[in-house]
């Protein structure tokens, strides 16, 4: 088939419009929400004395680390989806959160005594965390999936381990309101390991699902 | 230059974005002949022929043509999906290559002309379905419009429509495939 031929095909296609990639990311922002808001309060609900946790720094702590992962995660992914889009600056945002969780790993381990480190690293809900983060998160990364899917991803492993952090942070601040586990320690170990299961999952099938 | 020519190509593809067939295909045209250049300095070694790239290429820009923010410049748009599909033919030829991110601005301002030989987006369509495959074939081969396939086929405008979209899509598909 001649180059002339073919664009004579397509210029005719031009009648059928597809909503820009701006509307489906809306509607995935809403789905994604939605999905976890629902799954946990249906699976976990919030902790019983949440009231008086948020009077507490460490607690309240969690939702700025697990909310800034899902936002700068969500920013990056947004170019990601587009071809050309300037990406290489959005990516340094991704490091906020990390940096913020590390420092408050460094202040816990100058105010808490030596022989309570094993005991807040470990907790009392690991297994709990790294159930139900990836549950919670499991549904908004297939939405995020999907958005890559109809978006054109030139980078589908990255594209998709950032489609899993963004789903993995989500996950974790509606599950921070329901876990008891509120030291650094805790969160800089299991949280980032139950994200970073999800982004693992997001990197190997985003480029089957969105191949294009 | 550059500038211009990225104001001009937004400008058509924004009225094709809002239907208009000409200048979809002046943008196609325009699109064609500068993908050719950065395929051809791409190709060089001859594992990929450059054409099968310009039209996998066009398929690619037609297809996620709403990944492109009507105030974004487009030169930038256009040579990231032709850098990842000369990145994809290599890899279905089951091999690697290194393209420069930063390479853009030597390529413009060279379009080329199409060489003759048979082509994958060719052999794509005789793998489609027969309905798609008739309609795709009537329009690009054999040069008919939207109309003259839909009474020669017996069809409404609607179903050429929808089998020319679908049968394209098809076709993209491949393409993605191992």
């Amino acid at each position: 088939m001649r180059t002339d031929d073919l664009i004579r095909a397509i210029s005719a296609d031009a009648g059928r419009r597809s909503p820009p990639l701006a509307t489906a990311w809306r509607v995935a922002i809403v789905l994604s929400l939605a999905a976890a808001a629902v799954a946990f309060f249906i699976m976990l609900g919030p902790r019983t004395d949440i009231a008086a946790a948020a009077e507490t720094p460490r607690f309240l702590f969690k939702f700025v680390v697990t909310g800034l992962t899902a936002v700068s995660a969500l920013f990056l992914l947004r170019l990601l989806a587009r071809p050309g889009a300037p990406a290489a600056r959005a990516a340094r945002y991704l490091f906020l959160a990390p940096m913020l969780l590390v420092a408050a790993v460094a202040v816990e381990l100058a105010v808490v005594p030596p022989g309570d480190y094993a005991a807040r690293l470990v907790g009392s809900n690991l297994v709990l965390c790294l159930t139900f983060i990836p549950l919670i998160g499991i549904v908004p990364l297939v939405v995020f999936l999907g958005v890559l899917r109809y978006g054109a991803p030139t980078r589908p492993v990255l594209a998709g381990a950032v489609a899993g952090l963004a789903a993995g942070g989500l996950a974790a601040t509606f599950y921070a309101a329901h876990c008891t586990d509120d030291s650094p320690f805790f969160v800089a170990a299991w949280y980032s390991l139950a994200i970073a299961g999800l982004a693992g999952v997001g990197a190997l099938a985003a480029p089957r699902v969105a191949r294009w | 230059m550059a500038g211009s020519d990225d104001t001009l190509l937004a400008e058509l593809l924004r009225s094709a974005i809002a239907g208009d067939e000409r200048a979809y295909a002046r943008f196609l045209e325009r699109t064609a002949a500068l993908v050719r250049g950065f395929a051809r300095r791409r190709t060089a070694d001859g594992g990929v022929d450059p054409e099968d790239i310009v039209q996998e290429t066009l398929l690619a820009i037609h297809l996620k043509r709403h990944t492109w923010i009507a105030d974004a410049p487009v030169l930038p748009w256009i040579f990231a999906i032709a850098r990842f599909k000369i990145i994809d033919a290599y890899r279905r030829r089951g091999r690697r290559i290194e393209i420069d991110v930063d390479e853009v601005a030597e390529t413009l301002a060279q379009p080329e002309a199409e060489r003759a030989s048979d082509r994958d987006v060719g052999r794509a369509l005789d793998a489609l379905a027969p309905g798609q495959r008739g309609v795709v074939a009537a329009i690009t081969v054999e040069g008919y419009s939207i109309g003259e396939t839909a009474r020669r086929l017996g069809m409404t405008e609607t179903a050429v429509r929808v089998a020319l979209h679908r049968g394209l899509a098809a076709i993209a598909r491949k393409f993605g495939r191992d």
